[in-house]
C-alpha cells in the first residue's frame, strides 16, 4: 500500500505542476518524470514501491480500455473519411516506427564501436 | 422497465464489464499469441454495447473509474525509466535523436497521406500529433485549429495500431535491439505500446516511456513553427 500511496502522491503532485504552475505538459507525464529524478537523487527508493509499480505497469493495458471503447461515440465522423484516416493511421505509424529505430539502433551501435576502440 | 435500462449507469456494471472482458482476453491471449489482449478487450466491449444498445455514457460511470488508475500507472513507468537511465546513460543521445527524427516524420507523413487522398484541412490537423499521449494531442490540436475530440480519437487508434504491429514491423526490418524497440514503440504509439512492452521486457519499458514523454515534448515544440506557417 505504501507503494500505492507514493505513485498517487507523485501523480497529484504532477497534475498540480500542470494545473497550478501551468507547466505544458499532462499531469501523469510530469509525475513520471518528478519520480524518476526522486529515485535517481535517491529521495524514494526503489523498494518501496516496486511491487505496486509492477503490478500495475503489467496491466497497464487494461487502464486504456474504456478510452478506446469511447471511439464508437465517433465511428459516424470516422466513416465520412475513412480512407485518409485508415491509410493515415497505418503509414505514418509504420512510417515512425521506422524512421526511430533506424536512427536510435544506428547511432547507439556506432557510439559502441566508438566506446571499443577508446 | 426503466431502473433495467438506468442500471449500466452504475460504475459497477462499467468496472465488472472491463475487468471481466480484459481477463478474458488474457486467457484468449495465452492460447492465441496474436489476438492482442487489448483490441480483444475492445473489440468485445464495443460489439457488447451496441447489441445490448447500452450508450457509451451509462458504460462510462465505471469506465471512467478504470481510466482513472492511468495515472498512478504512467507514474509508475518512473520504475522502468530509472533502471535504463541507469544501464543505458551513454545512449540517451541516441535516443533522443531518433524520438526526433521519427517525429518529425510521423507529422510529415501524416500530412502528405491526408493531402494525397483528399482529407479535408480540418481532418489533417486533427491528425498531426496522433503519435503523442492523448493529453498533449488534444492541446496542439486545438492550438493548431483541429478537433481535439477528433485528435483523441486518433491518438488511441494509433496507439493500439503500434501496439498491435510495432514489435513485428520492427522485427521484419530487423531492428532488433532494446534501445531502438523502447524509442520506436514509444514514439509512434505512446502509453498504449509502452503498456504491450511493459507485460514483455523491462528494459524495452524504460526506453519506451522516456520515448513517449520526449516524443510529446518534441511535438509541442514542433507544433509552435507549424502554428506561426499556418497563421501565415
Amino acid at each position: 500500500m505504501r507503494g500505492l500511496a507514493i505513485l498517487f502522491l507523485y501523480n497529484l503532485l504532477g497534475i498540480a505542476g500542470n494545473k497550478l504552475l501551468h507547466v505544458p505538459l499532462p499531469g501523469n507525464v510530469l509525475g513520471m518524470m518528478l519520480l524518476t529524478v526522486s529515485l535517481l537523487a535517491g529521495w524514494v527508493k526503489l523498494a518501496w514501491l516496486e511491487e505496486s509499480a509492477q503490478f500495475l505497469l503489467k496491466h497497464m493495458m487494461l487502464f486504456f480500455a474504456p478510452t478506446i471503447v469511447g471511439v464508437i461515440v465517433y465511428f459516424g465522423d470516422i466513416g465520412a473519411q475513412w480512407l485518409p484516416i485508415v491509410a493515415n493511421l497505418f503509414v505514418s505509424t509504420a512510417a515512425v516506427l521506422a524512421v526511430t529505430g533506424w536512427v536510435t539502433g544506428k547511432l547507439a551501435a556506432r557510439h559502441e564501436e566508438e566506446g571499443d576502440r577508446v | 422497465m426503466s431502473e433495467l435500462r438506468a442500471f449500466p449507469g452504475e460504475p459497477a456494471f462499467g468496472i465488472a464489464l472491463t475487468i471481466g472482458a480484459y481477463a478474458l482476453a488474457l486467457r484468449l491471449n495465452r492460447r492465441w499469441k496474436w489476438l492482442h489482449p487489448l483490441f480483444a478487450t475492445t473489440g468485445a466491449l464495443i460489439v457488447f454495447l451496441l447489441l445490448a444498445h447500452i450508450p457509451y455514457d451509462q458504460y462510462r460511470q465505471g469506465g471512467d473509474v478504470i481510466t482513472l488508475f492511468l495515472g498512478p500507472t504512467t507514474v509508475a513507468l518512473a520504475v522502468p525509466l530509472y533502471k535504463a537511465v541507469r544501464t543505458m546513460r551513454r545512449h540517451l543521445r541516441a535516443v533522443a535523436l531518433g524520438v526526433l527524427a521519427g517525429s518529425v516524420t510521423g507529422m510529415a507523413a501524416s500530412a502528405l497521406v491526408v493531402w494525397l487522398l483528399g482529407g479535408t484541412r480540418e481532418l489533417m490537423l486533427s491528425m498531426l500529433p496522433k503519435s503523442v499521449t492523448s493529453a498533449i494531442a488534444i492541446d496542439i490540436a486545438r492550438q493548431l485549429g483541429g478537433n481535439p475530440q477528433l485528435s483523441g480519437v486518433f491518438t488511441v487508434l494509433t496507439g493500439l495500431i503500434g501496439s498491435m504491429f510495432g514489435p513485428a514491423v520492427l522485427k521484419l526490418l530487423r531492428i532488433d535491439s532494446d534501445l531502438a524497440i523502447g524509442a520506436a514503440v514509444g514514439t509512434a504509439a505512446h502509453g498504449i505500446g509502452t503498456g504491450r512492452l511493459a507485460r514483455e521486457s523491462e528494459a524495452q519499458a524504460g526506453v519506451s516511456g522516456l520515448a513517449m514523454s520526449l516524443a510529446g515534448v518534441a511535438a509541442s515544440v514542433l507544433s509552435v513553427p507549424l502554428y506561426v506557417w499556418l497563421q501565415g
